[in-house]
């Protein structure tokens, strides 16, 4: 059990960390801007030509890609703790298949960005009210439930997908395809994310210790004073909603959600009060490192985020995986 | 009304599971210092009674009241302060220390934005000194073994520290000492004032370390009596449907299945 001091230590060198992988997807890219450029871009002081690189394209692309990936390592953190499941992450409950149809659909019949973000987002909820709802059809509520439910409307979302892309005309499956492989690209301004990030956090973090309970248990977290129903609505709400604004303005970029709570778990423990905020710094900095490598490696393609997430994430996690002390496995 | 509310008190209890009648009608009391044991034939209601009184579960029919309030009055934190639950069975999807485990009895006395302090520690160590875990603080609660993990639940529970205690089969997957040394430890936590309620197997031991005893006959129909009088060969081989006999040796009078 870490201390309140050992905690606010390690946030503090995350929250480091994620400051330099910002300055690092700030400064790299098809144009070298040194750091020193970057810092007067960001004050606003002279800095020539790489003032508008930084701030109107880089700056909102870093921004919103580490708002995102935090979203997802938070919603997938506070999920496993929900379903009681180390294997969940933030799609397993069909949200993304939800905002997957909306957008496919809105592609299909040649809506604009912004009719494209509402209807994914509109999909996103539609999944979301209609796991809930189906879950919690006759006032029973288990984790097995809701986890085959929302696996199901998934792989119905799944199908719905596979079935536009299918009769889809050729010249709309590659914008189909990038969509759905999570692109950070066509994201826009972060402000959105950010903000939903920040609020998450804020309502989530007070009820950490609460969680903790409800990782060891419902029944123990009930005799130990845990409104767990209550609790168990408010994690669902959260973790869907930070999920589908993170798929609406990125698409469902994968892994993240899954593999960076265990990361923070192997590494600091499994408890709520120091893993959600530092799965938060995390999540985000390695999807800022990703897309930034995503965009710099074979320049000027630019390849999936999803993929670069995965080939950091896979074997950082195997090594952590092999070498952590069994209480933490 | 100067008198200090019973730390457990129903009336008119009726509790119903899957169709099925536990018990109607039950009113009895737990003041502090007594304990009740409780025994039934598998699948009479023993659990379904406990995880009741517990507040985990509704009732059919009557009321519960936990220092003279019913759970709805105190919520799920005032309830916690008062009575701890034993649960059966232990479920661990993630892995935590044992010292970790034993921690977590301290939240209902923690604030939200308190962290465990050092006298929590220690309140955690002593409880599990108690239940003989002592130098396991640091072992992983996934590499324990059933009976270990049994003890670990009651340290969590001793942390807890409340008045009343509901134990569902507290000594189920204990070795004979380990059985003996934890029904003393409630003995003595009654003895300083709690109240204990607990279902048993072993109707000797439930005779030894109990002052009362509920029996379930699984078709709703349940007697309550001072222990020495209610568990008698006649009654238990009615409930267990089964010949007992009892047999005294040194004073202490176990039964024996013919």
């Amino acid at each position: 059990m870490p201390t309140r001091r050992r905690a606010v230590l390690i946030l503090a060198v995350l929250a480091g960390l994620a400051l330099l992988s910002i300055a690092l997807a700030l400064s790299v890219g098809s144009i070298h801007i040194p750091l020193s450029d970057v810092f007067r871009a960001l004050v606003g002081s002279d800095a020539g030509m790489g003032i508008d690189v930084v701030r109107s394209l880089r700056l909102p692309r870093a921004l919103g890609g580490f708002a995102c990936g935090a979203l997802l390592a938070l919603a997938g953190a506070l999920l496993q703790v929900l379903l009681r499941n180390p294997l969940a992450d933030p799609y397993v409950l069909g949200i993304s298949g939800g905002a997957g149809v909306g957008a496919m659909l809105a592609i299909l019949f040649g809506l604009t960005a912004a009719g494209i973000n509402g209807l994914a987002f509109l999909g996103a909820l539609a999944a979301m009210l209609l796991v809930f709802g189906l879950a919690h059809g006759d006032g029973g509520w288990t984790q097995t439930r809701l986890l085959l439910t929302g696996v199901i409307v998934a792989s119905g979302c799944g199908a719905i997908v596979a079935l536009t892309l299918s009769v889809a005309p050729e010249q709309k499956l590659h914008g189909m395809l990038f969509w759905l492989m999570g692109d950070l690209a066509q994201g826009g301004d972060p402000t959105l994310p950010l903000l939903a990030l920040v609020v998450i956090l804020l309502v989530a973090l007070p009820f950490a210790r609460e969680l903790n309970l409800l990782a060891r248990g419902a029944d123990t977290a009930l005799t130990l004073g845990v409104a767990i129903t209550r609790l168990r609505r408010g994690v669902y709400l959260v973790a869907s909603l930070a999920t589908a604004i993170v798929v609406t303005y990125a698409g469902s970029i994968g892994f993240i959600g899954l593999i960076v709570p265990h990361l923070v778990r192997l590494s600091l423990g499994n408890d709520q009060r120091l893993l959600l905020p530092a799965a938060a710094l995390a999540g985000g900095s390695l999807l800022v490192v990703a897309d930034t490598l995503a965009r710099t490696v074979v320049a000027p393609q630019q390849l999936p985020v999803g993929v670069l997430t995965a080939l950091i994430g896979v074997p950082v996690f195997l090594y952590l995986l092999a070498r952590a002390p069994l209480a933490r496995r | 009304m100067s008198a200090q509310p019973p730390l457990l008190e129903t009336r008119a209890l009726a509790v119903r599971i899957a169709g099925k009648t536990v018990c109607t009608d039950l009113d009895f009391t737990v003041a502090a210092g007594e304990r009740l044991a409780i025994l039934g034939r598998n699948g009479a209601g023993k659990t379904t009674l406990l995880t009741t009184l517990a507040g985990l579960r509704p009732a059919a029919a009557g009321q519960i009241l936990v220092g003279g309030h019913g759970y709805g009055e105190l919520g799920p934190r005032g309830a916690a302060r008062q009575r701890g639950w034993l649960a059966q069975h232990r479920e661990d999807a993630f892995g935590a220390t044992a010292l970790e485990i034993a921690l977590t009895g301290r939240h209902p006395h923690l604030g939200r934005w308190q962290w465990e302090s050092a006298d929590d520690a220690d309140i955690a160590r002593a409880a599990l000194a108690a239940v003989g875990l002592k130098g396991f603080e640091a072992r992983d609660v996934l590499t324990l073994s059933g009976g270990e993990r049994q003890r670990l639940a009651m340290a969590t529970l001793l942390a807890q520290a409340p008045q009343l205690y509901l134990l569902d089969e507290p000594i189920a997957h204990l070795d004979l000492n380990h059985q003996i040394a934890l029904l003393e430890l409630f003995a003595r936590a009654a003895a300083e004032g709690a109240g204990v309620v607990m279902s048993l197997h072993d109707p000797g031991l439930a005779l030894r370390y109990a002052d009362r005893a509920l029996l379930l006959y699984g078709d709703g129909r349940a007697e309550l009596g001072p222990a020495d009088e209610i568990l008698t060969a006649e009654r238990l081989s009615a409930l267990y449907q089964h010949p007992l006999v009892a047999i005294d040796v040194d004073g202490r009078r176990c039964f024996i299945p013919c």
